[in-house]
C-alpha cells in the first residue's frame, strides 16, 4: 500500500493535495453550529448528482413522453419513487442549506477582506443553482411546470427592444414545447452541473488558499507557534472530518423523513398542479414558485407602477434581478473594522434581523396569490430588504464595534 | 434578541396569513385507509365497473395494482379486467379523447394521479355531490364542482339527488318549523337507488381509498421501508458521536 502511494505520488502530488486540503489545513478550532451548512451542501450536491444520474436512465425528454416517463420512474422503476423524491426533495433541501450557509457568511462577516473571492464565487454557485433548479422543474413537464416556465421565461420579454426575439430564442419556438424541454434538459443534466462542480472547485480553493474564517472574525494566522501552525487551529482532517460525520447523520435524518413521508410537503416540494400534464390551453388558478423562489418573486410582483415610459413588469424584473446583484457587492458595502456579529455594533444586528424578517415575509408573500395578502406588504419588505445594503457603508462606519480579542474565545 | 426577533417574524407572518381566506368550497373529510385491503377491493371493483368505461389510469399497471391490494391474478383477469389486455399491461381504455371531447365538451381525464392533484377529502365529496339540475345537458350538477361536464355515472347506487347537497359541519334546527335543515350530504331524492345513504357513502369511500393508493402506490414500500433507515441512522449517530468525543477531548 506504502509502496502504490509512493508510486503514485511520484507522478500526481496526491500526498501534497491531501495534506493542503486536509490533514494539514488549519481551521480554527470554535466553529459553530452554523460551519455544518458548507459540508452539507456538499453532500446534497453528490445526492443530486448520483440520483440524477439514475434518474436520466429511465427519463424521456420528449413532451409527448415526459409526464408519462416520470410516473413510470415512480411505478415501474425498481426504487425510482426513492430516486425521484431523493432528487425533488434534494433541491428543496440544497436551496435550505445553501440559504443557512450564506446567512452564517452575513452572521461571521465570512465575506470581508480576504475572502471577497470567496463570496463571489459561492454566489456565482447560487445563481447557477437557481438555474438549474428552474430548468429542473420544467423537466416533470405537469401544469406548474409549464406554467412556471411560461411565466419566467416571458420576465425576459420585459427588456425593451429586444425582449421578444429574447424569450423566442431561449423558448427555441413561439412557446414553451418540446423544444424547450429537450434544451432546457441538456442545460440541466450536463452544462449547469459542470459549470456549478468547476465553481464549487474554484469555491474551496480560493478558501483554502486565505483559510477559513472562524466566529470571532479573528486572523488565526497571526498568532503561530514555533512550527509555524497556527495556536488556535486544528487540521481540519481528522478533527472536523469526524465532527462534521455527526452533522450528515442528523441531516440525512431529518431528510429520509421528508423523503420518505412528506415528499410533497404539502405542495411545497412538489405543487400540486404538477400532477397534471402540462397543457398549453390551460392556465392553473395560481402560480407560484416552488418555495426557494419566492422572496424574489414576490418582489417581482412588488412593483406595479410604471416608470420612465417602460412598464412596471420591467422594473419588477430590474428589481429582482438587483436584490441577487446587490449580494455580490455585499464585501465592499460592509465598512466595519470588525468581521463578526459578535463584535459589530447594534445597527448591524438590528439590520441583519431586519434583512432576514424581510427574506422571510417576501418568501411568504411570493407563496401566496397577489389578492390574498395586503398590497403594502411586499413593497414595503422589499424596501427594507434592499435599506439592509444600501445602508450598510454608513451604519457599519458609524456603530460602536466592541474591541476584537487577539486569541479564539 | 432571538425572542425580539421571533416574535416580530410571527406577528409579520400573522399580517401575511390574514388576508388569505379566500372562498372556498367545503368539503367532508375522508377518512382514507390504504392499508384497508377489502376497502381497496371493493374499491378497485367499482372504479372497473362505473369509471373505467370512460376514464383511463393508465400510468398504472393491471398487475401492480392486484399484488398491491391482494388479489390472485386470475381472479383480476377473469373480472377487472375487459377485452383481451393482458394483466402486465397499462390501464388504458378504448374511448378516444377526441371523441370524448365531443361527446361531453371535455375528454374525462386520466384518474391515475386525480388523488394527488385533488385529494381525498375533495373526490370522497364531489362523488357524493351530484343533483338534479335541467338547466345541464345531462340533467345533473355537481356542488363541489360547478358545471361539471362529466355525468351522474352511479346514479343507480346513489339515486338522484333533489337538491344541491353541501358537505363538512353539522345540519341545525330551523326555529319556525323544529325541523332539522342543512344537513350535510344529500337528504331526498327524485329517484331511489340501489343502495342507501350510508351504503353508498361507504362505497365512495372505498372509491376514493382506491384512488389515494393507485395516485402513489409507492407509499406502501416507502412507510415499509422507512423505519429501517431511520433506526439505522440513529444507531449510526451514536459511533459518530463517541469519534468525534474521542477525538475532540484533547481541544480545550
Amino acid at each position: 500500500m506504502q509502496k502504490l502511494i509512493q508510486w503514485v505520488d511520484e507522478r500526481l502530488p496526491v500526498v501534497n493535495a491531501f495534506e493542503k486540503h486536509m490533514s494539514k489545513y488549519y481551521t480554527p478550532k470554535n466553529f459553530t453550529f452554523w460551519y455544518f451548512f458548507g459540508v452539507l451542501s456538499m453532500v446534497v450536491l453528490v445526492n443530486q448528482l448520483v440520483t440524477g444520474i439514475w434518474l436520466t436512465m429511465s427519463y424521456n425528454p420528449t413532451g409527448e413522453g415526459a409526464f408519462a416517463s416520470i410516473e413510470y420512474i415512480m411505478r415501474d422503476v425498481e426504487y425510482g419513487w426513492l430516486l425521484r423524491y431523493l432528487h425533488s426533495t434534494g433541491a428543496s433541501a440544497f436551496f435550505a442549506v445553501v440559504y443557512l450557509h450564506m446567512f452564517r457568511g452575513l452572521l461571521y462577516g465570512s465575506y470581508k477582506k480576504p475572502r471577497e473571492l470567496i463570496w463571489i464565487f459561492g454566489m456565482a454557485i447560487y445563481l447557477v443553482l437557481m438555474a438549474e433548479a428552474f430548468m429542473g422543474y420544467l423537466l416533470p413537464w405537469g401544469q406548474m411546470s409549464y406554467w412556471g416556465a411560461q411565466v419566467i421565461v416571458n420576465l425576459f420579454g420585459a427588456i425593451p427592444v429586444i425582449g421578444d426575439d429574447l424569450t423566442q430564442w431561449i423558448r427555441g419556438d413561439y412557446l414553451i414545447s418540446g423544444i424547450t424541454l429537450n434544451r432546457f434538459f441538456a442545460l440541466h443534466v450536463v452544462a449547469l452541473p459542470i459549470v456549478l462542480l468547476g465553481l464549487v472547485v474554484l469555491h474551496i480553493l480560493a478558501l483554502h488558499e486565505v483559510g477559513s474564517n472562524n466566529p470571532d472574525g479573528i486572523d488565526i494566522k497571526k498568532n503561530k507557534d514555533e512550527n509555524g501552525i497556527p495556536k488556535d487551529g486544528i487540521p481540519f482532517h481528522p478533527y472536523y472530518s469526524v465532527h462534521d460525520i455527526q452533522a450528515i447523520v442528523v441531516f440525512l435524518f431529518i431528510f429520509c423523513v421528508v423523503v420518505f413521508y412528506f415528499p410533497e410537503m404539502n405542495g411545497y416540494f412538489i405543487e400540486k398542479p404538477n400532477f397534471e400534464p402540462a397543457n398549453p390551453l390551460k392556465t392553473p388558478d395560481h402560480i407560484a414558485p416552488v418555495w426557494y423562489f419566492t422572496p424574489f418573486y414576490a418582489m417581482l410582483r412588488a412593483v406595479t407602477v410604471p416608470f420612465l415610459g417602460l412598464d412596471a413588469k420591467f422594473w419588477g424584473v430590474v428589481v429582482m434581478g438587483a436584490a441577487i446583484a446587490v449580494l455580490f457587492v455585499l464585501p465592499w458595502l460592509d465598512k466595519s473594522p470588525v468581521r463578526s456579529m459578535r463584535y459589530k455594533g447594534w445597527f448591524s444586528r438590528i439590520w441583519l434581523g431586519i434583512f432576514v424578517v424581510s427574506f422571510i415575509v417576501l418568501g411568504v408573500c411570493g407563496a401566496l396569490p397577489a389578492d390574498a395578502q395586503a398590497y403594502w406588504i411586499a413593497p414595503v419588505f422589499t424596501v427594507l430588504y434592499f435599506a439592509y445594503f444600501i445602508l450598510m457603508p454608513f451604519y457599519t462606519l458609524k456603530e460602536k464595534t466592541k474591541p476584537v480579542p487577539e486569541r479564539l474565545t | 434578541m432571538m425572542i425580539k426577533l421571533l416574535s416580530s417574524l410571527l406577528l409579520c407572518l400573522f399580517a401575511v396569513g390574514a388576508g388569505a381566506a379566500g372562498p372556498k368550497v367545503v368539503l367532508d373529510e375522508a377518512d382514507v385507509d390504504i392499508y384497508d385491503k377489502p376497502s381497496l377491493q371493493r374499491g378497485v371493483a367499482l372504479f372497473t365497473n362505473y369509471c373505467m368505461g370512460c376514464h383511463s389510469m393508465k400510468y398504472s399497471r393491471y398487475e401492480r395494482v392486484a399484488d398491491d391490494i391482494g388479489i390472485p391474478h386470475e381472479l383480476y383477469q377473469e373480472n377487472l379486467i375487459f377485452g383481451d389486455a393482458k394483466i402486465g399491461e397499462l390501464m388504458e381504455i378504448a374511448m378516444e379523447p377526441e371523441m370524448a371531447a365531443s361527446w361531453f365538451g371535455a375528454a374525462p381525464p386520466d384518474l391515475t394521479l386525480v388523488a394527488r392533484l385533488r385529494g381525498g377529502d375533495w373526490l370522497y365529496s364531489y362523488l357524493r355531490a351530484f343533483y338534479k339540475d335541467d338547466s345541464r345537458p345531462l340533467g345533473v350538477n355537481n356542488s363541489v364542482f360547478k358545471d361539471v361536464g362529466m355525468p351522474h355515472a352511479m346514479v343507480s347506487l346513489q339515486g338522484l339527488c333533489d337538491h344541491k347537497p353541501h358537505f363538512g359541519g353539522e345540519g341545525s334546527i330551523d326555529p319556525i318549523s323544529g325541523k332539522e335543515v342543512g344537513l350535510p350530504g344529500c337528504q331526498s331524492f327524485v329517484t331511489e337507488g340501489s343502495m342507501t345513504p350510508a351504503e353508498f357513502d361507504q362505497a365512495m369511500l372505498d372509491l376514493t381509498n382506491f384512488l389515494v393508493y393507485v395516485g402513489e402506490p409507492s407509499k406502501l414500500q416507502a412507510n415499509a421501508i422507512a423505519p429501517f433507515v431511520l433506526v439505522f441512522l440513529v444507531i449510526l449517530f451514536v459511533p459518530a458521536y463517541l469519534l468525534n468525543r474521542e477525538y475532540w477531548k484533547d481541544i480545550h
